[in-house]
């Protein structure tokens, strides 16, 4: 660190000693960025303002190579089909509006870097972040998802990564009373040494419970509550989040935060307890960049002011120098400003949760943000300078040079099965690659029942959670991406991403009101990337502008890489819905025999960026799926229409996506062991292995009452929805006739064993067995 | 009846018990950890969670917090007491059950929909079951390990103190299968699977788990205050 207590880098000390030498460059800042600190100040920073400015004006605080591109989000109008949106991108966390009085809040974000250098606490505070940046708006967390991604399921550093991430996921969402209703397992080369933790979660608010990030009515006092703060996660954001690894670099285990969960459920009932009293007038989570980016955020947001005495921070560790407490990431930490007449009854509310609170400092009308150590100034600045005004990079961006010829060598032309028995076999072999097979090894760590109000979970398309148990109004949340297609065409892949997030909160009744995303991409420095990213951003903002439905905030994650191998673009797009009676949503698996098994959409012969194409060939190449969101909208539409909520025709419905056709009769079979019969002569003009493994856009699988037929098929012209009668559901058989038998049993066995064999299995049925 | 569910800090499934409570019948009370009060309640349930963090040993901090003391005293005069998971943790440490609840065999947490058998219909909290009814519920657990030594688990077989016992698989290591026990009064039950997850079709694993909370009608007018 750049200082000791012996040696304090005061304001005054700082404006006597201009030309000090300073440890900026360490510190991630550029040359450029520290003259401009300079130019603000009008002197050098002390150190404990280089660090706030360095954590702050970090990539990942800052987004000063990403906000370019992020702006054009706003250009979206704000409101969803239910409404104007309360809070939008700025906020901890965009709020929508769902009927009945009530509001959700949701977001995602990722925790990426942390969790390569230590799996189980980057994963768990990754869940913890997320969590208490839902809490902030004012909302009662209700569930959690994540969408994980990894390196090749049998490399020596997955076994390794994988299960750290996911006992870190559950064990700090467990523990917190948070079901886990969903979320992503996806594994690539490309995640190989750079594997990706996105966490989301979702809130329910009364309208009136709302609470914003800002500090102001000049008297107001500042009050610092949770856990102590501790050496843990000291430049975590500048240091993890914003550098790419390096193999011969030093080792960075010291910047990763530890959590304590039971720490944070204790934060949750006492913060909904302090605004069920009203005792707060502003609060803020205290996540990357820690004390820096609560005060300077909540100061510049409100009346313009704030001292702090920084001395007054509990600590875990006396030694802690301002700088590093300035910087610290320590966990489970809340900022709230309270007007002084209600601080004894917060305090106390803090004591009955055995929650440490302590008032550090209090809202002023100075226009700066001043803290003090021990009586002397350390820092003075214009709050708005460290926490908005940070630099913006216009990155060079341009098509990579290698785009069209990977665009060019299409997976179509790839050899095909020919043959029953060969269809059968790359059946069996795709349902079991790791991308398709039975993900319950990781999601029956998670908690999906806590609360009681688990409407759908994991392996529905969608989550869905009950919000009022006396009108059963409830909301979907779904997460996808698929990153081979975002890299054949980022611009279209984004547009894939939506729609297929979009389509799965559709296909269990919900009607999708809007969205939020984490941008994972690699080093923006990287002009091949910075098109990327450039591009996904466009597809995504066009793409909800088409669809009707606002960006309600989200998360970028750069330089996402280890050395000169950026990931596949993933840009995760997850989609929240609303559903008016979560008693008659759409269930995801064939019910029972006898049912119409009906296929709703267009099937192309759209193969590149398949599953088909990665498992059976290892291909990347060619272009994605063609995206037509008027259909998709049309699509969800008639899922809605169709659903037990409207007209009752739906026993159930099941996304069409990775692995295409194939992989949904499978799993929707394989829900309740019930087989099915179909006839694919209508589907791609007849060609078998298209329809079953061709991954165009736009399609559910869905099944209705034999009687039931002719009023889906009027119901799907109304809406200009193409549809396919495949056959019917029965039997203990997958049967595509005139091509294939496979019975369910043999398909589950081959679906079931592969995550368990390979992490050897601590939790396979066989090992306890 | 008046049924109180006891919050402690680190309590995650006290709003699904209170929810059960009132779907079986009954009114649900609040209680709190830090209280040396029962509310005058008729029956009593110990949640699911991670009181204290879990931090420790599961149940062992508490199991000293003051409503314990009254729970203990209450028990101890035939009142109906559930733990549920980490509710069954504290009344091991709390000595109103025998044996202790240890890590997974398999070191991992599990959550799944868990067979089961109801080995005894006689308690308090089962008396709605048929003996050896086969019930599906939701279990959810780190450290659900049934262990106690070889002669108290003769006895409880010895004496039908087993109430319940997992089938088909065995999540946890638990000896004997072990899903539940009781005391010799028949009041006071341990279970480890979530029977408050299983009380409605919409949410959680279907409705087998309701018997725990109806059973306690049987108990209507007794008094344990």
């Amino acid at each position: 660190m750049p200082e000791t207590h012996s040696s304090l880098d005061t304001v005054a000390v700082a404006s006597g000693d201009p030309s000090r030498e300073q440890p900026w460059s360490d510190l991630g800042l550029k040359a450029d960025e520290y003259a401009r600190i300079r130019e603000i100040l009008g002197r050098r920073p002390t150190s404990s303002e280089l660090a706030m400015y360095s954590v702050m004006w970090s990539e990942h605080c800052s987004y000063k190579s990403s906000k370019v591109h992020l702006k054009q989000f706003s250009e979206i109008p704000q409101e969803t089909p239910v409404g104007a949106m309360l809070a939008g991108i700025g906020e901890n966390a965009g709020v929508i509006d769902i009927g009945q009085g009530y509001a959700v809040t949701f977001k995602v974000e990722s925790h990426n870097h942390p969790s390569y250098v230590e799996p189980y606490q980057g994963a768990a505070t990754g869940v913890g972040g997320i969590v208490r940046d839902i809490l902030a708006m004012g909302a009662r967390p209700v569930a959690v998802m994540d969408p994980l991604r990894f390196g090749p399921l049998d490399a020596p550093d997955t076994q390794r990564v994988l299960p750290g991430i996911v006992a870190g996921v559950g064990g700090y969402g467990n523990c917190l009373g948070l079901p886990n209703i969903g979320g992503e397992v996806v594994f690539d080369e490309s995640y190989l040494g750079n594997p990706l933790v996105n966490a989301l979660s979702v809130g329910v608010l009364r309208h009136e419970d709302l609470h914003l990030a800002k500090a102001s009515g000049v008297g107001n006092q500042v009050i610092l509550y949770g856990a102590r703060t501790g050496g843990d996660g000291i430049g975590g954001v500048s240091v993890l989040a914003s550098e790419t690894f390096d193999a011969d670099g030093p080792a960075k285990r010291p910047s990763v935060q530890v959590g304590d969960p039971f720490m944070e459920k204790l934060l949750i009932e006492c913060t909904l307890e302090i605004f069920a009293a009203g005792l707060v007038a502003g609060i803020q989570d205290l996540g990357g960049a820690g004390l820096s980016c609560a005060t300077s955020e909540l100061a510049s947001a409100g009346d313009g002011g704030m001292h702090v005495e920084l001395d007054r921070v509990p600590l875990r560790d006396s030694t802690l120098a301002p700088e590093e407490i300035l910087m610290s990431e320590s966990q489970e930490r809340m900022m709230a400003v309270v007007e002084p007449d209600d601080v004894a009854a917060f305090l106390a509310v803090c004591a009955k949760w055995d929650v440490e609170a302590v008032v550090v400092g209090e809202v002023t009308d100075t226009g700066r943000l001043q803290i003090d150590w021990h009586g002397q100034r350390v820092v003075d600045v214009p709050p708005r300078s460290v926490a908005h005004d940070g630099p913006t990079y216009q990155r060079p961006y341009a098509r990579p040079a290698w785009q069209d010829a990977l665009q060019a060598d299409g997976a179509e032309s790839l050899p095909r099965p020919s043959g029953g028995a060969e269809l059968h076999d790359t059946l069996l072999r795709l349902v079991a690659s790791p991308n398709l097979c039975d993900k319950s090894w990781v999601t029956d760590q998670y908690d999906r029942y806590v609360r009681g109000n688990t409407v759908l979970a994991q392996p529905s398309d969608s989550g869905m959670i009950r919000v009022d148990e006396s009108t059963n109004l409830g909301v979907a949340v779904s997460t996808d991406c698929n990153g081979r297609f975002a890299k054949l065409d980022p611009y279209t892949g984004a547009r894939l991403a939506l729609a297929e997030s979009y389509r799965n909160v559709a296909t269990g009744g919900a009607v999708p009101l809007a969205i939020s995303d984490c941008l994972n991409f690699g080093s923006p420095e990287d002009p091949d990337v910075m098109w990327q990213f450039a591009e996904a951003c466009r597809g995504l903002k066009d793409g909800c502008l088409e669809l009707g439905i606002p960006v309600t905030g989200g998360n970028v994650s750069l330089y996402n890489q280890t050395g000169e191998t950026a990931i596949l673009p993933t840009p995760v797009v997850a989609v929240l819905g609303v559903v008016e009676d979560v008693t008659a949503r759409t269930p995801s698996g064939f019910a029972g025999a006898g049912e119409r098994i009906v296929l709703l959409g267009e099937t192309r012969e759209e193969l590149s960026g398949s599953e088909w194409a990665h498992v059976v060939h290892g291909h990347l190449g060619g272009l994605p799926p063609r995206v037509d969101l008027a259909a998709e909208k049309a699509l969800a539409e008639l899922l809605h229409e169709a659903s037990g909520q409207r007209a009752g025709l739906l026993t159930s419905a099941h996304d069409l996506s990775d692995g295409g056709l194939a992989q949904a009769l499978v799993e929707a079979g394989l829900r309740h062991m019930v087989g099915a019969r179909v006839d694919l002569a209508g589907v791609a003009g007849g060609d078998a292995f298209v329809a079953l493994f061709a991954e165009s856009a736009g399609r559910a699988l869905v099944t209705v009452a034999e009687g039931d037929l002719e009023r889906l098929g009027a119901l799907a012209e109304r809406h200009g929805v193409t549809l396919t009668d495949l056959g019917t559901t029965g039997g203990d058989t997958l049967v595509v006739e005139g091509h294939l038998e496979a019975p369910l049993l043999e398909l589950r066995s081959a679906w079931m064993a592969t995550l368990p064999a390979a992490m050897a299995g601590p939790v396979t049925e066989a090992s306890l067995a | 009846m008046r049924v109180g569910v006891v919050t402690f800090p680190g309590s995650l499934d006290d709003v699904d018990a209170q929810r059960a409570v009132r779907i079986g019948g009954h009114e649900a009370v609040a209680l709190w950890h830090g209280d040396h009060d029962l509310r005058g309640v008729d029956a009593v349930v110990l949640p699911g969670g991670f009181s204290y963090g879990d931090y420790l040993r599961c149940g062992a901090i508490s199991r000293f917090s003051p409503v314990m003391t009254e729970v203990i005293a209450a028990a101890e005069r035939g009142m109906p007491v559930l733990g549920i998971c980490n509710g069954f943790q504290i009344l091991c440490e709390s000595h109103l059950l025998p044996g202790a609840l240890i890590r997974n065999d398999h070191r991992t947490f599990v959550c799944r929909d868990q067979r089961l058998r109801v080995e005894n219909a006689s308690t308090a909290w089962t008396s709605a079951y048929d003996e050896g009814a086969e019930i599906t519920i939701a279990l959810k657990n780190g450290e659900g390990g049934y262990v106690a030594d070889a002669a108290t688990l003769d006895r409880l077989e010895g004496e039908g103190l087993v109430v319940a016992r997992y089938l088909e698989h065995n999540p946890n290591g638990s000896m004997r299968d072990i899903a539940g026990v009781t005391n010799e009064r028949g009041n006071v039950v341990g279970l480890m699977p979530h029977p408050e997850h299983s009380v409605e079709a919409l949410t959680g694993t279907g409705t087998d788990g309701l018997g725990f909370f109806t059973s306690l009608a049987a108990l209507a007018g007794a008094t344990f205050a």
